[in-house]
């Protein structure tokens, strides 16, 4: 008889071929999934031809996803890409897709059923924990990490600790996973889950759709966890069910687990929230910053780019207009959300806004292309950093919030609640 | 070989990878590049001032934010040669490893030490020396994983050996 485990100690256990792993034993783990992008292959290929291997674990588990300075913004950028198109032909890798055919690498690996209950996914990006949201230990790496799995199909891993987060109540009107989140990351600060895992749950995760779920577990590495879970619910199934075809095996944290802590929290009288500058962790009610005007909005990303997240802000677009003077960038998390969104009239609405709607990219959420701020210029985005000089120059701010808020944010040219705008029906992603 | 003695360049908490070395530089992950662009927006004059050896001195959570690796080879090219914070976020902490730059966890040496004090810093015991001050600071023992991948000559080597490959 075992003791009682979390979700991710039994993940990493079953993977490692042990019974039973402990918060701070160190594992060797096999991987199901590992993927890189344009940004990361340099330094990758130079360590996977260093290690020596002469080809990748298994082509069919690993994923190449040109996605951060996509389409090419330069030329030295266009050759990171070269490099990692010649890469993907020479390893004869299943998961390469062209841009035109792919999608920011997070939301496209849950979109396209890349991750599964129970896996162990890898990625050479800090975000890809948000896999954890359908069951799936995913967890980020650096690059020379990311190169040795690629020849091994292994990688050593150190059994987190767990802190649990229980939210209870009903979700109130245009409050979404980038509410409970940075709620979250407020109260336990930038570091307070460092090398732990944070599990979510309780009534109000319950209520969320997946799009909310992939924001909260995308942004547990903003607390500065290894990873963020979710056990798996008939909501996650039926995502599931459309994106995932082989066999796989789900895991919830036995009742007695051993957490470091458990937070429990109402969140039932929750208002839209704002990360100020430059830390995640400066939370304030958006209500409170309504004196803060803008010169950017950012909608999507791999935060907040899901089908969900646009329909919310489409939603309080539609019929409006983005406020004089300032730009609105609509970012769809893949290419299929993209089409989803033309389909749907969505990409109408932001155009009739006069918000620029453009196909998947990470560009302007790492300052990198695509949206870059100029000295004292003010954003409000979707995305998951507000660091100094993120979004461009140094001396620009970035505040962070989920949709709703950033579609009435864009109307009004400031920071709004959205009830400022809306007709009192809409919901949050 | 395994003391280090250089001058001390401090920042404070949370001091993140995209400040380390930030996106618009990356379409150009060579050293060179990295080095010269390394503290741009928080610390213009870092990149020309640092020299070979120097070390960095730092508060809690060192290195949050992406798990770019061009964080530590900036911190490298730059000169720096070994990290002493207070803690540091995990992904830099597997990266600085992995790409041989000795880091320790000491929390006094944040508020213990100045920019441009002397130090000496011993990676065998983690202990870090300012004789100007008559101080002694004690670091957290690096984990024996850690310690026999580095004794190993870091993780290429290491995988190099798992496969076989030698």
């Amino acid at each position: 008889m075992t003791a009682p485990m979390t979700m991710s100690q039994k993940i990493l256990a079953r993977h490692a071929g042990l019974d039973e792993a402990a918060p701070g034993q160190i594992v060797e783990a096999a991987v199901d999934f590992a993927f890189t992008n344009d940004v990361m292959i340099p330094v990758v290929a130079k360590a996977f031809e260093k290690i020596g291997a002469k080809t990748v674990f298994d082509a069919e588990k690993v994923g190449l996803f040109p996605d951060h300075f996509t389409p090419n913004k330069d030329i030295k950028s266009a050759e990171n890409a070269r490099t990692l198109r010649e890469f993907a032909k020479k390893h004869k890798i299943r998961h390469y897709y062209e841009v035109g055919r792919v999608g920011i690498e997070h939301s496209f690996v849950v979109e396209q059923g890349l991750a599964a209950p129970g896996e162990i996914v890898i990625g050479s990006d800090s975000h890809t924990c948000t896999a954890g949201a359908l069951g799936a230990f995913a967890t980020g790496v650096g690059s020379t990490d990311l190169a040795a799995i690629l020849a091994s199909g292994k990688t050593w891993l150190r059994v987190p600790e767990t802190t649990r987060f229980v939210y209870h109540g009903r979700l109130p009107q245009w409050i979404g996973g980038k509410d409970l989140i940075l709620l979250t990351i407020g109260r336990i600060g930038v570091d307070g889950a460092n090398y732990r895992a944070m599990e979510f749950a309780g009534e109000a995760v319950a209520e969320l759709p997946m799009a909310g779920r992939f924001t909260m577990c995308n942004m547990a590495i903003e607390a500065g966890a290894k990873t963020g879970l979710m056990e798996v619910d008939e909501t996650a199934l039926a995502h599931l069910r459309g994106c995932v075809t082989r066999p796989f095996a789900a895991v919830a944290s036995d009742p007695g687990a051993p957490y470091a802590e458990v937070h429990e929290w109402d969140v039932s009288d929750l208002e839209p929230l704002v990360a100020c500058p430059h830390l995640p962790s400066n939370v304030r009610r958006a209500s409170e910053l309504a004196d803060v005007a803008l010169d950017q909005v950012v909608i999507g990303g791999c935060t907040n780019g899901c089908i969900d997240d646009l329909r919310q802000a489409a939603a309080l677009l539609k019929g409006r207009r983005v406020a004089e003077g300032i730009r609105c960038l609509v970012i769809p998390g893949t290419q299929a959300i993209h089409r989803q969104a033309m389909r749907e009239g969505l990409a109408e609405a932001f155009v009739d806004a006069g918000a620029f709607f453009s196909g998947p990219t990470c560009g302007p959420c790492l300052g990198a292309h695509m949206g870059i701020l100029a000295a004292r210029e003010r954003a409000l985005a979707t995305t998951n950093r507000n660091f100094v000089g993120r979004m461009g120059h140094p001396e620009s701010e970035v505040y962070l919030a989920g949709p709703a808020v950033a579609a009435a944010s864009a109307v009004l040219g400031r920071i709004a609640h959205p009830a400022e705008i809306a007709d009192p029906k809409g919901g949050a992603a | 070989m395994s003391m280090l003695k250089g001058r001390v360049w401090t920042f404070g908490d949370n001091i993140d990878t995209d400040v380390i070395i930030p996106a618009r530089f990356m379409n150009d992950p060579s050293p060179e590049n990295m080095g010269a662009h390394c503290m741009a927006d928080i610390a213009p004059t870092f990149a020309a001032e640092a020299r070979e050896g120097d070390v960095l001195v730092a508060g809690r959570n060192f290195g949050c934010g992406s798990s770019r690796e061009h964080a530590p080879i900036a911190l490298i090219a730059a000169g720096i040669r070994c990290v002493v914070a207070a803690s540091f976020a995990r992904i830099f902490y597997r990266n600085a490893f992995n790409m041989g730059l000795p880091i320790l966890e000491c929390e006094q040496a944040h508020a213990a030490l100045a920019q441009g004090d002397a130090v000496e810093v011993d990676l065998a015991t983690g202990r870090v020396l300012c004789p100007a001050k008559g101080l002694t600071l004690e670091s957290r023992p690096v984990p024996e994983f850690m310690r026999a991948l580095v004794a190993q000559g870091g993780l290429i080597p290491y995988t190099r050996a798992k496969l076989n490959l030698r």
